[in-house]
């Protein structure tokens, strides 16, 4: 009986996802006896050509982490697509858009800009750019395209299942691995982690007052963070209620409140408006004034709510921006 | 029929309300339903006349039956008016209501729109939007909510006389809660009323005394509302009784503390007089006072403010002791069902329209002032005379002074026309001086009325039609001296005129109480642009309010003259008393609820809560609703963060149906 | 492109005890107004949850209007308090997110003021029309052409047949 094949893939990643399948440490071992991995960038010499030749839908689950930016990450979720029973989105950056949808809030040519020519470290007087199609010695070289607009995988594809978190535990991995293998799978489309919020197994929970009211917000650095109240409690925007839970709140361990990584639960459309109610409801004051004095200890909303699922919130990019010209291949 | 919306086979009646003429006369009505008909789950797509006549609601009953209808949807009228009948016609039709969805296009449509293309396409929006809305209702009960059976009636002048009588009467127990020392309220400072000259204190004491001697009615005047907690059926309200310095079950109106008072005459303005007469420091506020007790004004009486005084009125009271310093206020907390607010009018402050000389001329004086003169039992006795003693010769009456006025009041005060008709027909049976009417429109609607007019007419007083420019003094022929000159368009002869009375009586209009504003506050009610009470309907509704157990009736509604005071006096009581006899309300299930199983404990609603219906359940950690509690506003529902909190009839999935297909592309 | 026949679509949530109310004052009092909302009733606005803008903003609205009672009057004691400071935070968000100042109105108007729904919604739709169409589902649409050659190059395409040993790619 043949092994069943499994693929992974980075696109606009930082590649902190493949980290963490390699941190599963041991049972990394167990996954590798039981499974056949046809392709692997990070770790493994596979290349496309491997992939166009094998049969459709012939990979019975591909991983792919990252966002959709370039021409190139998207063709590659095309092509697995079209080689997979299972796409399963890896992930924030995969399953939100993660933090590279930030750029959303920008112009490509900004990014562009800023990266070749106006940062503080580059020194590129001839303002060259990277060009996607160049003649050298009369063969053509070519470089994938940048997109105007940053996208989780399933705005591109068709995605099956997720796997949350920045990057996911080691132990939301198992489970879903697991799942997969003995063919437990909840129906297409869910999110593999559990669906209530962060809260429910936060071990700050009991510090938590039920008359909170807030008259300042402090962020993380402006404060000497109580290692055992509630981040809220003390002030500091946490994103855990509004923030499905399954990491057993290792940033919370560490110290620092929850900034959203595994994203929202599957009754919440967008999580970053979902906290702003939330959080706001509850500020203290009912003149203009004094209000905003309060809400303006979070200088960035944009970042502070939607640090990983900008792509995938309602407005999904800064409304204004430019439209790609002309279409590109 | 399923009772959950998304699974099974949808099959959605849709109905557009012609509403006669009213909405068919700019919405294209049978285009609307043709449209609502392609949509996926719609069955019946049907346009009618009249959708809320008993044979438009049999026809939503006869297709739920025929068609197999498990959801509906009436375009019509706004929801505030026929969601109920309609709720009503879909549950004849055997489907529980709250599958039902209105989509209001008359009131909010072809009412407020001239453009028949953009008010139709406006109209097929909100259906398309009601259908995509409709397919997520769940089938729920009305929730019961028992009725407390005592009243209490707030205001203690005729129209809350009259509704404590008529509930007591039917055996319900009242609280009558009156700020005055007495009961009575205007009507005890009028002389006589129009149109039937009936003395009014002879017809208002006898009720008075009823009042008093009622073994249902407790009566606390001198007392005021400061708190109200609770919901319809079940009020919790905190009465402030005001110290009197007397015990009330121990005097008995001798007055004889009065007469003994160190103040040998009366020194200080009296109230019930409205400024005229002079009373004591101690005092009862006039003669048929109810409850009959004295009082003592804290600000005036040397006792109370300086603690050295002979209290001489004390030793007049030695064998009953009535009187007592050590009075304070108390504050009594009562529980009833049902409220009544009678609280009245006070009137306009002539002083704010200077050019008619009020506060400067001292022959000016306003009605009230006036009816306070023509009473025998008033400060003169009876005696109508200027301020120097004289009876005036000529007497003219300016009418709408503070009302049907841009700059000031302006709605009609409805009473000042009769009003000042019948003191013009005192002023000249008492003193036999001219009378002259001055007057923009003679309004006499009620019964009796135009003949009082004629009547009027008949007793030669005189009507001249302009709004009066102005009062003044300064005499410009010899017939002017020593008189008020008033300057007038007498707009029907076609030339400005210089009429030289003696006196002058300005019809103040009715205006709402100055704390009106907190006062409704405390009962959780409206006030309209004008600053009256708001009715729920101003035609079907006009004794109920927005708040389900709290009523109005008289002039704090509107102004208004006795009869109808009286009447809305028993139509509130009338609504007061179906609710206490039919023993509970039925109240839409509008309530939020927990979903336990996704609740992570985030403690983010509780505080949002001000009926304090959320909790937190320590044992399951998590939040817990008490829905007898929920008034059904949604917010905690917003605010979840995880979107674990359900509000029926406005779940997440229902109010984004909404949205989809009201934008979804024609 | 400038459609002349683009009319503004204003989504209004409005709350049942005082906007929603003087929405049907004014029709009972034949006010006539411009027809370009579309009221969507809620019990208070604080009901209003933000992702019910963002939704209506995303489906094709090109301004949301939230009306309810004054401060100190609703009937649920102080939904509004909580209803403008979500707003106020959204504002920053939408401001943020490049979505005209304009397009998002929050108004305070009880249960008698009749006339200010009307003159509300008049100057908000000549203020909307004025910024133009926002049109999110065809900009959505717009930014997603630079999508569709690939997925149909893709389909296209043949598997390509397995490499002859020899030629192996991968360790």
């Amino acid at each position: 009986m043949p092994k069943p094949k499994i693929a992974f893939y980075w696109c606009a990643s930082c590649g902190g996802c493949d980290e963490a399948i390699v941190d599963l440490a041991e049972d990394i071992l167990g996954v590798v006896e039981a499974v056949d991995i046809v392709l692997w960038p990070v770790a493994m010499d596979f290349k496309k050509k491997d992939v166009e030749a094998m049969p459709d839908k012939s990979i019975v689950a591909t991983f792919l982490n990252g966002a959709i930016r370039s021409s190139e990450q998207e063709e590659m979720a095309h092509l697995l697509r079209r080689k997979s029973q299972f796409l399963i989105a890896y992930g924030a950056c995969a399953h939100l858009g993660g933090i590279p949808s930030l750029a959303n809030q920008f112009e490509r040519e900004q990014l562009l800009r800023y990266v070749y020519e106006e940062s503080p470290t580059t020194v590129n007087e001839s303002k060259t750019r990277p060009q996607c199609s160049v003649k050298n010695n009369g063969h053509a070289v070519t470089l994938p395209e940048l997109r105007h607009v940053v996208r989780s995988l399933d705005q591109v594809v068709e995605v099956d299942y997720y796997i949350p978190g920045c990057p996911p535990t080691p132990k939301i991995t198992k489970a879903a691995v697991g799942a997969l293998l003995e063919g437990r799978l909840p129906p297409k489309g869910s999110v593999l982690a559990p669906d209530t919020a962060l809260c429910e197994q936060c071990p700050r929970k009991s510090s938590k007052p039920t008359d909170l009211g807030f008259t300042q917000f402090k962020r993380p650095h402006q404060a000497r963070l109580d290692p055992e109240l509630c981040f809220l409690a003390q002030g500091v925007v946490c994103m855990g209620p509004a923030t499905r839970g399954g990491c057993e709140a290792p940033c919370i361990g560490g110290n620092m409140p929850c900034s959203g990584c595994f994203g929202p639960t599957s009754r919440v459309r967008d999580q970053g408006a979902k906290m702003l109610s939330s959080l706001c409801a509850n500020v203290a004051g009912k003149e203009e004034k004094d209000i905003n004095g309060v809400l303006s200890g979070i200088p960035d909303p944009v970042g502070t709510f939607y640090r990983y699922a900008l792509a995938r919130s309602l407005l999904r990019r800064k409304v204004d921006l430019p439209a790609p010209a002309k279409q590109t291949p | 029929m399923n009772s959950n919306g998304n699974n099974g086979d949808l099959r959605i009646g849709f109905y557009i309300c012609h509403c006669g003429h009213n909405i068919a006369g700019v919405v294209d009505c049978p285009a609307v339903a043709q449209h609502i008909a392609k949509l996926p789950g719609v069955v019946v797509s049907r346009d009618y006349k009249y959708m809320c006549s008993d044979p438009g609601q049999e026809l939503i009953a006869q297709d739920i039956r025929e068609h197999r209808l498990n959801r509906v949807v009436v375009a019509s009228c706004s929801p505030l008016l026929h969601e109920h009948t309609f709720r009503n016609a879909v549950a004849a039709g055997g489907l529980n209501p709250f599958f039902f969805q209105m989509v209001n296009i008359r009131e909010h449509d072809s009412w407020v729109h001239t453009d028949v293309g953009a008010a139709t396409a406006k109209a097929k929006a909100l259906a398309q939007a009601a259908i995509r809305r409709v397919r997520f209702h769940r089938a729920l009960e009305m929730t019961r909510v028992p009725i407390h059976p005592d009243v209490l009636v707030v205001g203690g002048g005729i129209t809350g006389i009259h509704a404590a009588l008529t509930m007591a009467n039917g055996g319900k127990k009242v609280f009558l809660v009156e700020r005055e020392p007495s009961i009575g309220g205007h009507m005890a400072k009028f002389d006589k009323t129009f149109p039937t000259l009936d003395c009014a204190a002879c017809i208002l004491t006898p009720k008075m005394s009823a009042v008093r001697a009622h073994e249902n009615i407790t009566l606390w005047t001198y007392s005021d509302v400061v708190k109200v907690e609770g919901y319809v059926g079940n009020y919790t309200v905190t009465v402030r009784r005001k110290p009197r310095y007397v015990k009330e079950d121990l005097c008995v109106g001798c007055q004889e503390c009065i007469a003994a008072c160190v103040f040998k005459e009366p020194k200080f303005p009296d109230e019930f007089n409205v400024g005229l007469g002079k009373r004591k420091p101690i005092y009862i506020p006039f003669p048929q006072a109810v409850p009959q007790v004295v009082l003592v004004d804290p600000e005036r009486c040397i006792q109370v403010r300086t603690g050295k005084c002979k209290q001489t009125c004390l030793e007049a009271c030695a064998d009953r002791q009535a009187l007592d310093f050590t009075q304070k206020e108390q504050l009594v907390e009562i529980k009833v069902g049902n409220i009544i607010l009678a609280t009245g009018f006070k009137l306009f402050d002539a002083k704010r329209i200077p050019q008619y000389g009020y506060g400067l001329y001292p022959n000016v004086v306003t009605s009230l002032e006036l009816e306070r003169l023509v009473t025998s039992s008033g400060p003169t006795g009876g005696e109508i005379v200027l301020k120097d003693g004289r009876h005036p010769k000529s007497v003219g009456f300016i009418l709408c002074v503070g009302s049907r006025d841009m700059k000031t009041n302006r709605w009609c005060s409805r009473t000042c026309c009769m009003h000042s008709m019948k003191l013009a027909q005192l002023v000249r049976e008492h003193t036999g001086a001219d009378a002259t009417v001055f007057y923009m429109d003679i309004r006499a609607p009620g019964k009796g009325c135009e003949e009082f007019y004629d009547k009027s007419l008949k007793e030669g007083i005189q009507f001249v039609r302009g709004r009066v420019a102005e009062v003044t003094d300064w005499a410009l022929a010899p017939e002017e001296e020593g008189k008020l000159v008033i300057r007038v368009e007498d707009t029907l002869a076609g030339f400005v005129r210089r009429i030289p009375v003696d006196m002058i009586v300005l019809a103040v209009g009715m205006e709402p109480h100055a704390d009106a504003q907190e006062v409704r506050r405390l009962f959780n009610m409206s006030c309209g642009t004008e600053g009256w009470f708001l009715e729920k309907h101003p035609k079907l509704a006009p004794v109920s309010t927005f708040t389900d157990g709290v009523f109005i009736a008289g002039c704090c509604q509107g102004p208004k003259d006795i009869p109808d005071s009286i009447a809305q006096a028993g139509a509130a009581a009338a609504e007061a008393m179906a609710l206490i006899d039919k023993g509970y309300i039925e109240q839409e299930p509008n309530t939020a609820n927990v979903m336990e199983e996704h609740c992570s404990g985030c403690k983010s609603c509780i505080p949002l809560c001000p009926f304090t219906a959320i909790s937190f359940d320590a044992p399951s950690q998590k939040a817990r609703i008490n829905e007898a509690l929920c008034k059904g506003c949604g917010t905690c529902v917003a605010a979840c963060p995880s979107g674990s909190i359900r509000q029926n009839l406005f779940e997440d999935e229902e109010i984004f149906g909404e949205i989809e297909g009201v934008l979804a592309d024609a | 492109m400038l459609d002349t026949t683009w009319q503004p679509r204003i989504i209004a949530f409005f709350c049942n005890w005082c906007t929603y109310t003087a929405a049907d004052l004014a029709g009972v009092s034949r006010l006539k107004y411009a027809p370009n909302v579309r009221v969507i009733r809620l019990m208070c606005s604080g009901r209003v949850d933000p992702q019910f803008l963002l939704e209506a903003l995303a489906r094709g609205a090109d301004g949301v209007l939230i009306g309810g009672c004054h401060l100190g009057d609703c009937h649920y004691v102080e939904g509004n308090a909580k209803t403008l400071r979500r707003f106020l935070m959204l504002k920053r968000l939408l401001a943020d997110l490049g979505v005209e100042d304009q397009r998002v109105r929050l108004e305070w108007i009880s249960a008698s003021e009749g006339d200010r729904v009307r003159s509300v919604i008049n100057e908000m739709v000549d203020q909307v029309r004025a910024l133009g169409p926002l049109n999110l589902p065809g900009r959505f649409a717009d930014w997603d052409r630079e999508m569709t050659g690939l997925e149909a190059q893709v389909r296209a395409a043949e598997p390509q047949t397995a490499p002859k040993a020899g030629e192996l790619t991968h360790a």
